[in-house]
């Protein structure tokens, strides 16, 4: 325990800056999570690997020379694929069965990928230096590394054209269509087994993207998947499917959370403080809709 | 039927008492297998009766596995100190005292996880499906993350068990384990047996079909999910303590709280049995341990891969499991009355 944070202000601003810029990222992952869920109902577990596989492509971007910003253009092209072929394979099975057989088929999944990456890459914690410098605000008091700002500007930035997307293209309509509504929308002539691949692509893609962000700014490991995904998973439960404004706000929350986690309880409680929100926001949510007799859906 | 069932318990206890001397190279593994079928027997009461998917007994497996152990040190030796001196035993148990501390340290084991799974299946166990799979999920990987940050169970380099008294060698310390386990193993199917012919069973199967109705007809449905619950942390908890002392050696996450590994593999279990049923997750679990001594030999490295590999293959085509399957194929064996005509026109409109 060590509240030093609370004595410095400055510290709380870092702190805060910092968990805002990083909860943007999380929000970009959890959007790609809600998408797949409010069109699919499925949970994907995988979610946290595809992240980290689209970081390794832009880490090795920068083993071979190539900046690694321009991952945020490779990474989910070829992400993209990846999700496709993933659907193609295992998802388009589970779609329409018991969430729980998502979940499992999923985690199997998550595991295949954590130890194909674990053979591919090495089980080193690796980053991919971007260059950029820092800034310094207040007095050099607080610093922020510029490819944390660059990689907010990033998600902000897919993260919108995303939405155009969605509103304004044909697929985009009929991917809302068929989270609506699959059978009426399959009666009304969308070919839904497509808009179920380019949806699991869609996200396989933003997770590449944020992927290759988070090479950029923090560091990746093989195993450090998991953790991505309960981020996502908690962020949609918190805003609710469909939620975007929420999933921007519950995301930067999050992300301010775990860095006064990160300042008061140790880094090594990190990871742990945010499996246990989870948990108690689950069990919350869990009480408070009990009084109406009803539990969360 | 009564007399052929007497005579299958029986030859299993014969082979499962003489086993560890027909087979001698085998001791720990089957001592292993022992404790998986524990898991997948108490798994099963959640995932199979209940409908209760849980990722989450992982949670009181590596509870009484910590437990179990800290205990045993505790009692004789201050638990600091010997976590602090690691590999270089400072202290050795006689063989009274690790005895002694052994039974108590199962004693704790068991109970504390009960006791935990009543307090936070109270606050859990009203979420439902998948919230509840992910939460489970979520606090084992938690109690991982924890366990590894507290310094006087060893954090992150792990709490050497006790080590086994000299009397005897490495026979008597595979012997040891085996029967325990075996005796762990014995206890858990009777109970299961006991409970699965009682009406709490068929609580539980109402809860799985449909909860809202079993609450309508008048059933406190949140009191028999806890009991359940505590049920399977009990022997979770016993078989976690034994384990920690089989396996030497205990890390947060890769030994206690493995989700990746034990956490998966009972669920793995229940499934390739086939849930719901008794003899399933027996029959799962035994199944999935040759597979897998078999195939983690072979392809040393990539079990990982393997095991992802078998996850999905198994739950996409094989959801029923290896009960669902014989039930399909003999449905008069399991007590189901078949109308040949009826049997056959399905089978052609397939």
């Amino acid at each position: 325990m060590d509240f030093m944070v609370f004595q410095y202000p400055m510290i709380s601003v870092q702190a805060c800056l910092d968990g805002i810029l990083l909860g943007i990222l999380f929000a970009l992952i959890a959007y790609g999570m809600a998408l797949q869920w409010g069109v699919m109902n499925i949970i994907n577990i995988a979610q946290g690997d595809l992240v980290i596989l689209g970081g390794y492509i832009a880490y090795f971007m920068y083993l071979y020379g190539i900046h690694p910003a321009w991952g945020v253009i490779v990474a989910p092209i070829i992400m993209f694929f990846v999700g496709v072929g993933l659907y193609k394979l295992v998802i388009n099975k589970v779609v329409d069965r018991d969430l729980f057989i998502s979940i499992l088929a999923t985690f199997g999944i998550s595991i295949l990928f954590m130890q194909l990456m674990n053979f591919a890459f090495g089980a080193d914690v690796v980053l991919a230096n971007s260059g950029y410098g820092t800034t310094f605000l207040f007095d050099s008091a607080v610093v922020l590394p510029n490819s944390k700002i660059f990689s907010a500007f990033i998600s902000i930035l897919f993260a919108i054209c995303l939405v155009i997307y969605m509103k304004k293209s044909k697929l985009g309509r009929a991917i809302r269509a068929t989270a609506q509504n699959s059978r009426a929308a399959k009666i009304l002539g969308v070919d839904t087994e497509k808009v179920y691949a380019a949806t699991f692509g869609i996200n396989a893609a933003l997770c590449g993207v944020a992927g290759a962000l988070i090479s950029i700014t923090f560091t990746i490991h093989p195993y450090m998947g998991l953790p991505y995904t309960i981020r996502s998973f908690m962020i949609v439960i918190v805003a609710g499917l469909g939620n975007l404004p929420g999933v921007a706000l519950s995301g930067m929350g999050l992300g301010v959370f775990e860095e006064f986690a990160d300042y008061i309880l140790g880094t090594e409680f990190r990871i742990g403080a945010v499996f246990l929100l989870l948990v108690l926001i689950l069990v919350y949510r869990r009480f408070k809709l009990s009084r109406k007799r009803e539990y969360l859906k | 039927m009564i007399n052929k069932n007497i005579i299958l318990y029986t030859a299993i206890l014969v082979f499962g008492i003489t086993a560890p001397f027909i087979f001698p190279a085998f001791k720990v593994q089957l001592s292993i297998l022992c404790v998986l079928i524990v898991l997948a027997l108490t798994w099963n009461i959640q995932g199979g009766e209940m409908g209760y998917n849980t990722f989450g007994n992982i949670l009181f497996y590596g509870l009484g596995m910590y437990l179990c152990a800290s205990v045993q040190v505790g009692m004789f030796f201050p638990l600091a100190e010997w976590t602090e001196s690691g590999g270089e035993k400072t202290f050795v148990h006689t063989p009274a005292q690790f005895f002694q501390g052994m039974a108590v340290g199962l004693v704790v084991a068991a109970i504390v996880p009960t006791i935990v799974a009543g307090l936070i299946g109270y606050a859990i166990l009203g979420l439902r499906g998948h919230y509840f799979a992910i939460c489970t999920l979520g606090l084992g990987v938690a109690a991982g993350e924890i366990s590894g940050g507290i310094e006087i169970i060893g954090a992150g380099q792990g709490f050497t068990t006790p080590p086994f008294p000299d009397v005897g060698g490495l026979e008597a310390r595979g012997e040891f384990f085996y029967l325990l386990s075996f005796v762990a193993l014995v206890l858990t199917f009777l109970a299961v047996r006991a409970i699965y012919s009682t009406r709490f069973k068929l609580i539980l199967n109402a809860i799985r079909d449909n909860e809202d109705k079993a609450e309508a007809m008048g059933i406190q449905t949140m009191k028999y999910k806890i009991i359940g619950w505590m049920i399977s942390a009990f022997f979770c908890g016993l078989a976690g303590g034994i384990m920690g002392g089989l396996v030497g050696y205990i890390d947060s996450t890769d030994v206690a709280f493995d989700g990746r590994e034990m956490g998966v593999f009972m669920v793995l279990m229940a499934i390739l049995g086939g849930k719901g049923t008794l003899w399933g997750p027996v029959i799962g679990a035994t199944v999935f341990h040759i597979f897998k001594e078999g195939f983690w030999t072979f392809f040393l490295g990539w079990q990982y891969v393997a095991l992802g590999v078998l996850i999905v293959v198994i739950v996409i085509y094989f959801p029923e499991g290896i009960m669902g399957w014989l039930r399909e194929k003999y449905p008069e064996r399991f007590g189901e009355v078949v109308d040949e005509a009826d049997r056959k026109a399905q089978v052609e409109l397939k």
